[in-house]
């Protein structure tokens, strides 16, 4: 040994395996016996978004911990690109770009020297990781911060260079955890654009979202978590065909919105109903047929309805059917 | 990246590149913040020297030397050497740990760098006992001008560098102990509680072997890690001056920095595992 550098024991490749990640019966129990994850089998494919779409607490940020190899598993296996996380972390960090949760730029340095050391870390020389630095700084329009402390970037900036430093040195596999909470409108479009990018270019994605929307925007394949468990697994409009989820009939109306609830509510074939400030929300197996039973029901209510909007189901409206709750808090 | 290869030797490769980007970060940020290095470097030795060995002899004050040789300057260099030296090491490892640990997580990019958390660990103590000899070189020019009389200063080679690649490795090992056990909210405590009371009481004002005639202090301070660097120091450069043995004081500086190391280790990979 001339050269010893860190180095941890050999553990056993998975040459025949070609998914991009595979979990088995993956597990996360803490101590005092609160099973975070419990027995998550997952296979994601070299090339595609997948997305863990489930509630606070449904376990998909200790998944993604697991995978990135902070949360050690209490139970079962996970490979990432041909390395077993578990034994070999060292080995599997090389194979993954991580952008968690919460802001993790390295204030010491400027927005380059963020993405340039990154580079280093991996192991690259010092003009390569000046390039790397550069290309992406300008694709993720940060050029003119370049020199500039991370603290003066906006949410959506910061985010974009956590995006950019894990794409730096150019993963098997991008984790992203809930990438967009916390960002304005506009910047969760931009970095969903950005994802779409580099997607086409065949970075693999996995990524954690609370948002419906993002998972039906972003994501080719979703697995719908609660409570530790993946309760369905495929494309969102395959979810959202198979496990016959409610369409939404949005019901816009001035006045007595309770009494016109209530009137909805007894139509035949009519699932759930809620309500806020200027709208009855629908929900039923087939919305659109059932639109004209709604209307005559509506006609006897104290309320004057304005505007009546048809929606397929949702991811949503999945996992409403799947648990009996609402994804939102 | 398609074709990866998964064999010891690359993976050993890379996380030896890994460690080695790890510590030019660490450097350039010390460039960076040279001038707040060079103050928090300096400012506490220089006025210990300054006082003690320039204002109080020059108004007939001096707490003069023992039994009758050399001066007070003679005790307290090889002391200020030592506190230099172990302050560097706090500062240098545990204050920045306590904050990258805190709500701001920074850590983060380096923890998910191509190589074990343990490999990350020790590249913090590198860094640190790295500063905390650059300390050293900087306080040994006001050591030895300031004072107004001259020192007597006997040169040990072989234990100067002895204690010279000990000592800060040893202070970088306590910074990490510090930064992985102490909280954010702690740190003004921290002062208090540990940083005071450990140089104060590390021999740095006395040799350890004068202290006889309290004897519940001088066996209390033996768990005070200070007093081993400051007693090496003490027997490399003044030897004329009471110290302790010079082998206890070797084994001692060995045990500490070997129990700090693992202790300080074993934090930091708690606090990034879970």
């Amino acid at each position: 040994m001339t050269h010893a550098g860190p180095v941890e024991p050999d553990a056993p490749a998975h040459p025949g395996e070609d998914d991009a990640v595979t979990t088995k019966r993956l597990s996360k129990t803490y101590a005092g016996g609160f099973a975070a994850v419990d027995g998550v089998d997952l296979a994601v494919r070299r090339g595609e978004i997948f997305g863990l779409l489930g509630p606070n607490g449904a376990g998909k940020t200790t998944t993604i911990g697991m995978l990135t190899t902070r949360v050690v598993p209490t139970g079962g296996s996970a490979v990432v690109n041909g390395v077993d996380v578990v034994a070999a972390p060292a080995r599997a960090k090389q194979q993954i770009g991580v952008v968690p949760q919460t802001n993790t730029l390295d204030r010491s340095l400027s927005v380059w020297e963020n993405l340039y050391f990154h580079g280093r870390y991996f192991g690259m020389g010092a003009a390569e990781a000046r390039e790397r630095a550069d290309t992406l700084l300008d694709r993720f329009h940060l050029a003119e911060k370049a020199r500039q402390r991370t603290d003066t970037l906006s949410g959506g900036m910061a985010q974009r260079l956590m995006v950019a430093r894990a794409l730096l040195h150019q993963p098997a596999v991008l984790f992203l955890d809930e990438p967009t909470t916390g960002l304005d409108p506009q910047s969760r479009i931009a970095l969903w654009d950005l994802l779409h990018a580099f997607h086409a270019e065949g970075q693999t994605i996995l990524l954690t979202t609370h948002y419906m929307e993002e998972a039906d925007h972003l994501c080719e394949r979703v697995a719908v978590m609660d409570a530790g468990r993946i309760l369905a697994l495929g494309p969102p409009a395959e979810l959202k065909a198979s496990v016959d989820a409610d369409g939404v009939v949005r019901v816009s109306a001035e006045g007595d919105l309770p009494d016109l609830a209530a009137r909805l509510a007894d139509v035949d074939g009519v699932g759930h109903v809620d309500t806020d400030e200027a709208e009855v929300r629908v929900w039923a197996s087939d919305a659109a047929a059932l639109l004209p039973a709604l209307m005559s029901a509506a006609g006897g209510s104290r309320a004057r309805v304005t505007g009546v909007r048809v929606s397929e189901p949702t991811l949503e409206s999945v996992f409403i059917a799947l648990t009996g709750r609402e994804l939102r808090e | 990246m398609t074709a990866v290869r998964f064999d010891v030797r690359s993976a050993r490769r890379a996380g030896a590149a890994a460690f080695w980007a790890l510590l030019l970060r660490d450097l350039r940020v010390v460039t960076k913040e040279r001038g707040r290095f060079l103050i928090r470097t300096v400012s506490q030795p220089l006025l210990l020297v300054f006082v003690f060995t320039y204002v109080l002899p020059s108004i007939g004050r001096d707490f003069g030397g023992f039994d009758g040789e050399g001066s007070f300057t003679d005790i307290l260099v090889p002391g200020v050497l030592a506190i230099a030296i172990l302050i560097k090491g706090i500062q240098a490892v545990a204050l920045p740990l306590v904050q990258e640990f805190g709500y701001t997580r920074e850590i983060e990019d380096r923890v998910m760098s191509p190589l074990p958390v343990w490999a990350v660990a020790t590249e913090k103590i590198v860094a640190g006992a790295g500063q905390g000899l650059l300390a050293a070189a900087i306080v040994a020019p006001i050591v030895a001008l300031v004072p107004a009389e001259p020192l007597q200063i006997q040169i040990s080679w072989p234990a100067l560098v002895a204690v010279l690649v000990l000592a800060p490795i040893l202070s970088s090992a306590l910074g990490l102990v510090l930064g992985t056990y102490v909280e954010p909210d702690n740190v003004p405590m921290m002062f208090s509680v540990v940083i005071l009371p450990v140089t104060f009481l590390g021999a740095t004002y006395f040799p350890w072997s004068e202290l006889g005639d309290i004897r519940w202090l001088q066996i209390a301070i033996l768990a005070n890690p200070l007093v081993y660097i400051a007693e090496g120091f003490r027997f490399a450069l003044t030897p004329q001056f009471p110290h302790m043995p010079p082998a206890a004081i070797l084994a001692a500086m060995l045990a500490f920095t070997a129990g700090t190391s693992w202790l300080g280790i074993r934090g930091f990979r708690r606090r990034v595992l879970s």
